[in-house]
């Protein structure tokens, strides 16, 4: 039952994520890559001000999957590291996304070396 | 005053509006809404296996998650299964981090036609190089924010 009740504070939480950027799609004609970068930023700042961990508490992978929870690691690295020392404030933030950042390269390079583009077929 | 170019521009802007396809909203929304979390789902599946089944906690435990939704979505464009879900989906796909690896992917294999250097290996960072420009940049601001905060307070 926790199980489930978690489930739909992902779904919801996730989903809600999604629908904003829907929305600034439909409105503002926003990019898609100028989408990435503003909830990256916003992941970011909402952490920095310390309301983002709030939101992965309540709704776990709805809250880091998203590309903002990409930036909440970055800022909580970051300020993890600054209680440390000014190296650990500088290098934290890469630190903490740096298995994100090394996974998208490695796969992204393998996957685009076994497959052909697929997208001038349709 | 109204020139001529400027009436010409905006009979233009009426005649592309009229004829580019209309996104019917209530349905992308839902339909971003429900992709969106069914993502984030798969996410926390992912999650409970890594804490449940291999005992991992905290930040690693993060990590490896994010580790197989990239795997995911680099596997799933590959695949080209991924733009048809982006088709559907819209902001649904786009702002998961499977979406991420979609940005990474889709042009590298695009551009692979241009060679190993400057096709796959330079054209996988059009969409997400401002992505870890602007997250690095941005983390390192707030580090030395706090840096500077826990020195005077």
């Amino acid at each position: 039952m926790q199980i489930f009740l978690m489930y739909l504070k992902v779904f919801a939480v996730g989903g809600a994520i999604c629908t904003v950027a829907q929305l600034l799609i439909n409105y503002t004609k926003i990019t898609a890559a100028r989408i990435l970068v503003l909830f990256l930023l916003s992941g970011v700042v909402l952490q920095a001000v310390g309301l983002y961990q709030y939101i992965v508490d309540f709704a776990g992978a709805g809250a880091t999957v998203p590309i903002s929870g990409f930036g909440y690691l970055l800022s909580k690295g970051a300020i993890e590291g600054a209680k440390e020392s000014l190296f650990k404030a500088l290098t934290g933030g890469i630190t903490a996304a740096g298995m994100g950042i090394t996974a998208a390269i490695v796969f992204g390079y393998l996957v685009s070396l076994i497959f052909k583009s697929r997208s001038k077929k349709n | 005053m109204k020139t001529s170019a400027d009436c010409v521009n905006n009979n233009y802007m009426k005649y592309v509006s009229a004829v580019s396809p209309r996104t019917n909203e209530k349905r992308s929304l839902f339909r971003s809404f429900w992709v969106g979390g069914f993502i984030c789902c798969i996410g926390q599946s992912v999650r409970y296996f890594f804490e449940y089944v291999c005992g991992l906690t905290g930040d690693e435990l993060g990590a490896y998650v994010s580790m197989v939704m990239i795997f995911l979505g680099a596997i799933l464009t590959g695949f080209g299964i991924y733009d048809r879900i982006g088709k559907y989906a819209g902001g649904g796909s786009i702002v998961p981090i499977t979406g991420f690896a979609n940005s990474v992917v889709s042009p590298a294999m695009e551009f692979k036609t241009e060679g190993f250097v400057y096709g796959v290996a330079a054209k996988m960072f059009i969409i997400a190089g401002p992505i870890i420009v602007f997250g690095i940049a941005s983390g390192v601001l707030v580090g030395l924010i706090y840096y500077i905060g826990y020195r005077i307070f």
